[in-house]
């Protein structure tokens, strides 16, 4: 049996709809020249994306995934490691660019908000070891907006008196 | 790939980073700081084609970016830290940024501090030991060394009962990485916090595995207090902890049924989730459990069969594996059916692993061979890669070898697959095959034209295997010869030299129609080793003489070739370029001869596997390797001194024997020290005057000459003592003095040695009950190999013949064939045939 580690992730990858990297992030050896990593690269994405699975073993890993629109989101990890943990990572790195990206987890939007993403992956995985699985810590911690906080973030107590303030102005004009 | 499409990739890969073509609104001020930031980091993690960040490129980018340090951005400092990180490789000098990384880490901004703590890691090893905040989220200390870490343990243990999930699962992992080499420290933890009760279903898992892991190595029961933890688990609100633990208890070794159950009902619960990294995670772990319990697995039965039609094609083909494996006889032709229509969607690993079931399902239920050879002959005909191919030849060829029956259709469908295979080692492998079984088949002719085929129409590679093929049929069947005669004339036409040579060879030994020379010469190969024969050959040119070479004098190949596992097909050696890695034997050649007192020995025959004689955790370790010469033997005695306050000098191994060895000489190691392991030897003298009194028991005594030290600095006292410490008996038996040797046609070679020197006796087992137990009591005993599979019995049956074969020191092939009947005891009737009158003798006494 394998030693109990926390370093349990492998890799993070994002690809576009063509198979070709928008980010990759590994922390192993495992592919350690680029030429192998786009190889695996390829080989995983012609395996998954026709098909909408989830989950997959290839070249002897476990590689679970999630796609949306244009974009492919990958996780990688030992093939004796815990599926659901990598569910776990995959499910937080996902969930808190919805949230960064307003829902609009797509090809331009992602472009456009690299320096996020960059930050939310080392909030989530650093050096192969999870940090964190909750989406709000992440989102909370990259806290890219400052004062313009969305909508759908605020509480209901803000949004109330936000449109207060609204209706107070829309009156007076 | 189309021009068009080609620019097309060029153009995304600057569409995806050209960061000017989009004008970004939601900037704040420091726009250029950031942009720049950005196209560094994606430059380092995504590089056009052809380009690299150099080492002085990336110093200098560097530089300019500690500029960035100056600017109160949140979000432009975070990517600084990043980027540090990343280049933290390629840069020189990135120690400068330390000061501001520290002046971060432990200033008043929480944003910063955890990111600032792990890009420090990641430059230098902070041994400054200010405070460390490990209690914060975000601050795991990674790729530290292990002493600077444990400084931490008291914050870690505080950490530990952290309110906040993901600090309690780094503190879990960093105590245990601190302290995994005390077990006892380890288990107090466990206790500890099992006891206590955790949080974060993370850390449920880490502890899972610890305790899992320490449960292993102590060996512990079953009944202990950690399997019950990883038992209660089981029933946690988190499915990964519940998985976790089901997963653990299954790869438990000696795991019984009834410990096994609650895990498999769980996996079975598992099995309908909608998530289908649960139901995969599910299926592949029951996959393992039907390995070696699949009784325990057959009340999933139905789920899995719900999965054979799962969406995700990896989940199915687990599915019909783990069935494969649990079901039963009757269900196997349903099953196939099952696989055939989905075999071809599936990626060429899991096609493999398919097969691989297959096999293991052929082996079990050997009466549904002709269903399962159908079935992969279909397989053979589908495309696939080479080790899908490889696979369903294999495991053609194991039914094949279990199934008499299954002989003629299995050859047929192989035979079929050459006509049309591009894989040079598979052709080369069935061709051998078809050699070996085909003349013993009914007709034989028939297979002669497939294989005369290959000679006309392949590579050179499969044109001279095919021309060893042929020559089997030549010399196994007499109303063929004249045909393969013609046939092995044309060959010597052949463009190949290998090839022409192989004819030439084998047309002159079959013109010669002598039983004997077809024997050593076609049917059984070289049974020596190929380093050593190249060794003995060159010293034999070296030194004229007058007597021709002797084949008896090359030390003998010491792993017997087994029948069908030989990837290496037998091709031309211009073909392949390795050279042979020097076996055990040859190493173990060089260093006795290295030794001046060994050099009049003659070639080293065999040498056995070591043998401890102390028990384990004694003072001193001391195991044996016997090397048998041709009248003589040596052992090497590897000792190794476990006390680091004694050097040991002059070491000798002192033995007794009770037969009529005789101890020439002893070889001192001479010094010892402290956990370096050194050799000594012994030169003893075979007996003269009873050559079959072969066994022996040897008393051995370690004597030596001890001189206390100093345990810290190994500095021993001038004067010293002798002393002795007794070891375990050394047994020297028949088996020492036999090398096995595989001939793969047994009859043959039987014919080959004749009958000059053969004597036969009977013999009662006494206290032997079945004839599995007979044959492998003599197998391991006489320490010769079988042949002809003869060392499977098959069921039901009361009588068995069972074919060894083996060379005797001196280097005499011997042959053993001994027929057993199972009656109320077991009755032997051996039958030994040698070169060597004094070989019979020894087998024959030591059986008795």
């Amino acid at each position: 049996q394998t030693e109990p580690s926390l370093y349990t992730v492998k890799a993070v990858l994002i690809l576009d709809n063509d198979g070709d990297r928008l980010y990759a992030k590994y922390y192993d050896d495992t592919y350690p020249t680029v030429k192998e990593q786009k190889a695996f690269e390829k080989n995983i994405f012609n395996k998954t994306h026709r098909t909408d699975s989830e989950i997959a073993l290839l070249e002897g890993l476990t590689v679970v995934y999630k796609s949306n629109i244009d974009l492919f989101f990958y996780v990688i990890g030992s093939s004796h490691e815990n599926e659901l943990m990598l569910m776990a990572v995959l499910n937080c790195l996902f969930d808190s660019l919805s949230q960064m990206l307003r829902k609009n987890v797509e090809r331009r939007a992602l472009l456009e908000n690299m320096e996020g993403l960059f930050l939310a992956v080392d909030e989530i995985v650093d050096g192969g070891v999870i940090l964190e699985s909750d989406p709000q810590q992440v989102v909370h911690r990259v806290a890219l907006r400052g004062d313009d906080v969305p909508l759908t973030e605020q509480t209901v107590t803000q949004v109330l008196q936000s449109a207060k303030e609204q209706i107070k102005w829309s009156l007076l004009r | 790939m189309p021009l068009g499409k080609k620019k097309k990739k060029k153009h995304d890969f600057h569409k995806n980073f050209d960061m000017s073509a989009h004008p970004h609104q939601d900037y704040l001020p420091s726009q250029p700081g950031k942009r720049l930031l950005d196209k560094t980091h994606t430059f380092c993690i995504c590089p056009p084609p052809g380009e690299h960040f150099g080492t002085t490129e990336a110093t200098e980018a560097f530089f300019a970016m500690t500029r960035l340090f100056q600017s109160n951005d949140q979000t432009l400092r975070r990517m600084c830290y990043l980027t540090i990180k990343e280049m933290a490789n390629i840069s020189e000098d990135v120690i400068i940024v330390t000061s501001s990384l520290t002046k971060d880490m432990t200033g008043k901004e929480d944003v910063y501090r955890g990111p600032a703590i792990r890009a420090l890691c990641r430059i230098t090893d902070v041994s400054a030991a200010s405070s460390f905040p490990l209690s914060s989220p975000s601050c795991f200390p990674l790729h530290m060394s292990y002493d600077v870490v444990k400084r931490w343990v008291n914050e870690a243990q505080e950490a530990a009962s952290s309110d906040n999930i993901m600090v309690q699962y780094h503190a879990l992992g960093l105590l245990y990485h601190l302290r995994k080499n005390d077990r006892l420290a380890v288990s107090k933890m466990l206790n500890k916090f099992t006891k206590s009760g955790l949080k974060s279903p993370f850390a449920y898992c880490m502890l899972i595995r610890i305790a899992s892991k320490l449960l292993e190595e102590t060996e512990g029961g079953h009944d202990s207090p950690l399997f019950d933890f990883i038992e209660s688990c089981l029933r946690n609100k988190n499915e990964m902890v519940v998985y976790e633990a089901a997963s653990a208890i299954v790869h438990m070794p000696n795991c019984t049924a009834r410990e096994l159950a609650p895990a498999v009902s769980v996996l079975q619960l598992f099995c309908s989730s909608p998530k289908a990294a649960l139901r995969y995670a599910a299926v592949r772990t029951l996959n393992k459990v039907a390995m070696k319990h699949p009784s325990a697995v057959t009340a999933c039965n139905l789920d899995l069969e719900n999965l054979i039609t799962d969406s995700n094609r990896s989940i199915a083909t687990l599915a019909i594996t783990t069935l494969l494996k649990t079901g039963s006889e009757s269900s196997v032709d349903r099953l196939m059916k099952q696989i055939s229509s989905f075999v071809s969607e599936i990626s060429d690993e899991f096609k493999v692993v398919v097969v691989q079931a297959i096999s293991a399902l052929c082996q079990k239920y050997p009466r549904k061979h002709s269903v399962m050879m159908n079935f992969l002959s279909n397989m053979l005909r589908d495309d696939g890669g080479f080790e899908y191919k490889r696979a369903i030849v294999d495991c053609i060829i194991s039914i094949i070898e279990e199934n008499p029956e299954s002989k003629e259709t299995g050859l047929a469908h192989l035979c079929e697959f050459i006509e049309d295979c591009e894989h040079t080692v598979l052709a080369t492998k069935i061709l051998h095959l078809l050699g070996k079984e085909g003349p013993r088949t009914p007709s034989p002719s028939k297979y002669i034209r497939f294989i005369f085929n290959r000679v006309v129409l392949e590579s050179e590679a499969v044109r001279a295997a095919a021309v060893s093929a042929l020559a089997k049929f030549g010399a196994q069947n007499d109303d063929l010869l004249p045909s393969v005669l013609v046939l092995m004339q044309r060959c010597m036409m052949d463009s190949d030299d290998e090839v022409r040579d192989r004819a030439t060879f084998y047309m002159n030994v079959l013109q010669q129609k002598q039983k004997a020379l077809n024997a050593a010469y076609i049917f059984n190969g070289l049974s020596v080793s190929i380093p050593g024969l190249e060794k003995s050959l060159h010293q034999y040119t070296l030194e004229p003489s007058e007597k021709p070479f002797d084949m008896k004098t090359v030390p003998l190949a010491t792993t017997p070739i087994t029948e069908q596992k030989t990837e290496i097909a037998p091709v031309a050696t211009s073909k392949l370029p390795e050279k042979l890695a020097p076996s055990r034997q040859d190493i173990y050649q060089e260093q006795l001869a290295s030794i001046p007192e060994f050099q009049g020995l003659g070639p080293l025959f065999k040498s056995s596997e070591p043998v401890q004689l102390t028990e384990a955790e004694t003072e001193y370790v001391v195991r044996c390797i016997k090397h048998t010469f041709t009248r003589h033997m040596v052992f090497q005695f590897d000792c190794t001194n476990t006390l680091n306050d004694q050097l040991l000098q002059k070491v000798v191994v002192q033995m007794e024997p009770s037969e009529a060895y005789e101890v020439l000489h002893y070889i001192p190691a001479p010094s010892l020290p402290y956990s370096q392991p050194g050799s000594c030897y012994s030169l003893v003298r075979l007996p003269d005057d009873d050559p079959t009194a072969v066994s022996c028991t040897f008393s051995c005594t370690m004597k030596y000459l001890v001189r206390d030290c100093d345990p810290n600095t190994g500095e021993p006292d001038d004067d010293g003592y002798d002393d002795e410490y007794v070891l375990e008996d050394l047994e020297v038996t028949v088996a020492d003095h036999i090398q096995k040797v595989l001939k793969p046609n047994f009859s043959a070679a039987w014919e080959e040695v004749g009958d000059d020197f053969e004597k036969e006796e009977t013999f009662a087992l006494a206290s032997v009950r079945t004839l599995d137990e007979a044959v492998g009591n003599i197998i391991s005993f006489l320490g010769m190999q079988p042949c002809e599979r003869s060392d499977k019995v098959p069921e039901n049956k009361n009588s068995h013949v069972l074919f060894l074969a083996g060379v005797f020191r001196g280097g005499n092939d011997v042959l053993v064939r001994a027929r057993l009947a199972l009656g109320d005891g077991v009755t032997m009737q051996v039958t030994v045939r040698s070169g060597d009158e004094t070989a019979v003798d020894v087998i024959l006494a030591s059986v008795g």
